[in-house]
């Protein structure tokens, strides 16, 4: 099995930001919080009155862009993982159950998720993080209860076309019930897929808590965010440019990034695109 | 148009309305804090207190709440704002309109674009355009609007300042649209110093909530194209001696339009919602900016009120759309 240079790609973008999120406190030349206020909105060190010692530049209090950029990738990663992981749980839980059992469950999923594509998806995460408190945690929670929907719907069509495969009626015939079957035949069936999601939900899960930093609903404004950074930059953009421009390269090159894993997990693992 | 499908499907819109309703109400009376108490100053009496709860109906049990709640909706009635102090239904219909100009551009832009990137790749197929236009709306799909706002505000507002990357107005045009439609009126008015200003600053929000649906109208409808154009009749026209172009645009469009015009309706309602966070970035006084507001205000009646007409305004347009569909592609007609 050889990788596409795109899935390559989405595993180095992958290792970089683990790589950030993990080694942060080793990494980052500055204490991301440590204000300098006589070397404050720097460019770059490459712009032509950058000091070396600041390679992306400062901000308006003197603070260290590729520090903060560094740290950033912290609660960056820690949303996209626990919050593609959680949206994905709640979403295989109700998609499986309408797609394989039918009947009323269907019902109640198919129906509920038509509620929930009612609301803008972006208003629906202020609204709950304004419901359930800011914090990282919070921001987990909200992109669960907003995007369990985009796993639920594909599952449930998956475990729809799976119920009605032979290998179903087998187990059944064994005498494993429905509940296991679901479990264990059906699941892992449908795992590939999941993990596909999973990966793709993570672009977007960055993004969600980027923009909830922006608006000033995410963690507390002194541990540094790339959503926080863009709300400084955007604020400053005349000034500072760089301020706005260094945290939208990362987020884009997380983004791009995950989406380059997720389509080269589902070339590697779908037998049909893999041929 | 046969009138059954049309109640059918306002048959199945009606129940997720209803759901709509009860998940706004429940939503807030699960967050934590008590409005009241954030609405009254420290040297209030517990009567003051009483009062004010009971102005707001806060003091009734819930299932109480929500009747009280659903028929003050229903009648039109969606509150007072805590924050602003001024009816929600009227501070929805004046920032509303701005948002549906901003949506309306932006919906125009995506499919103008879509369209002619589609022709483009599928006139020119198998060569150098395809590729690029193949490569480029892969990459746009990819970066959210939240994204392309950003980067079209550092590429036009600073580092090219063609563009206003804030506000609606230039700051020395004094005009005010009564019915809240800023372009549309400053049109009718004559007062064309006024649209040109309200274009010229909507254009690149507008271009950030276009482009993703752009890439993806372009990819579907650019398949299509070339599934027409491989039937029967377009080899036949093409041997009559018609050019590739005249086939394309004259037959192959018509027959493939219809599966890029569903996506566009699936994409609408993303591209309504995108506003919210789009207003913010470019300071837009629509109702998605006055959303970020009332939540970082704890004003729940306006959240309320602004919610719910999102939420009816996603209902209207899928059924809409769906109508729209029924009406174009025959086959969906019987169903």
């Amino acid at each position: 099995m050889s990788l596409s240079p795109r899935a390559w790609f989405g595993i180095a973008v992958s290792l970089l930001l683990a790589a950030c999120a993990v080694g942060a406190p080793w990494l980052a030349p500055h204490d991301p919080l440590e204000q300098d206020l006589l070397a404050s909105s720097l460019p770059p060190a490459w712009a032509a009155d950058g000091e070396a010692r600041f390679l992306f530049g400062t901000d308006s209090l003197g603070r260290d862009i590729l520090s903060r950029l560094v740290w950033g990738a912290r609660p960056a990663l820690i949303v996209a993982v626990a919050g593609a992981l959680l949206a994905g749980v709640v979403g295989t839980f109700l998609g499986l159950a309408a797609g394989f059992f039918g009947g009323w469950w269907d019902a109640v999923v198919s129906r509920l998720v038509d509620v929930w594509m009612s609301f803008p998806a972006v208003l629906l995460a202020i609204v709950l993080v304004a419901v359930i408190g800011t914090g990282l945690w919070s921001v987990v929670i909200a992109i669960a209860l907003i995007d369990w929907t985009r796993f639920a719907r594909v599952v449930r069509a998956e475990a729809m076309q799976q119920s009605r495969l032979n290998y179903v009626v087998a187990a059944r015939t064994i005498g494993l019930s429905r509940a296991a079957t679901l479990a264990r035949e059906v699941l892992p069936n449908v795992l590939p897929l999941l993990l596909t999601l999973v990966t793709l939900e993570m672009g977007i899960a960055v993004v969600v808590e980027a923009i909830l930093s922006f608006v000033g609903l995410s963690v507390s404004s002194d541990m540094p965010t790339w959503g926080g950074l863009i709300q400084e930059g955007r604020l400053y953009v005349n000034q500072t440019p760089w301020l706005l421009g260094l945290p939208v390269v990362a987020l884009a090159l997380a983004v791009l990034g995950f989406n380059a894993l997720g389509d080269g997990l589902r070339e590697s693992l779908d037998p049909v695109v893999a041929r | 148009m046969p009138i059954g499908l049309v109640l059918r499907r306002l048959a199945w819109a009606a129940p997720t309305l209803v759901g709509v309703l009860v998940v706004v109400f429940s939503l807030l009376r699960l967050a934590p804090g008590d409005p009241v108490a954030m609405m009254i100053g420290p040297g209030a009496t517990q009567d003051d207190i009483r009062t004010l709860r009971a102005l707001y109906g806060l003091d009734r049990s819930l299932p109480e709440q929500f009747a009280l709640y659903a028929r003050d909706v229903l009648a039109g009635d969606l509150g007072r704002s805590i924050s602003l102090k001024e009816n929600v239904g009227s501070l929805v219909a004046e920032r509303l309109p701005m948002t549906l100009e901003l949506a309306a551009l932006a919906l125009l832009v995506a499919t103008a674009m879509g369209l002619v990137a589609a022709l483009a790749a599928a006139l020119w197929r198998g060569r150098w355009p395809e590729r690029a236009i193949d490569a480029v709306t892969g990459f746009v799909t990819a970066i959210p609007d939240f994204l392309w706002a950003l980067a079209g505000i550092l590429a036009f507002g600073v580092l090219l300042p063609v563009l206003p990357v804030f506000g609606l107005l230039d700051a020395d045009l004094a005009f005010t649209a009564s019915s809240g439609f800023v372009v549309l009126e400053s049109l009718a008015r004559g007062r064309l110093d006024v649209t040109a200003s309200a274009l010229e600053h909507l254009l690149m929000p507008a271009l950030a909530l276009a482009l993703p649906l752009a890439a993806m109208v372009a990819r579907v409808l650019k398949a299509s194209l070339l599934d027409a154009m491989a039937q029967d009749w377009a080899t036949i026209a093409r041997v009559k001696g018609f050019s590739r172009r005249q086939v394309l645009l004259r037959h192959a469009l018509r027959n493939a339009l219809s599966p890029a015009l569903t996506l566009t309706g699936v994409q609408l309602t993303f591209l309504i919602g995108g506003t919210v966070l789009i207003e913010r970035i470019f300071g837009l006084p629509g109702i998605g900016s006055m959303a970020i507001d009332a939540v970082i205000n704890r004003d729940l009646p306006l959240i309320q009120g602004i919610v719910l007409t999102f939420a009816a305004l996603f209902v209207v347009v899928n059924l809409l759309v769906d109508l729209a569909n029924a009406w174009l592609d025959p086959r969906q007609r019987s169903r």
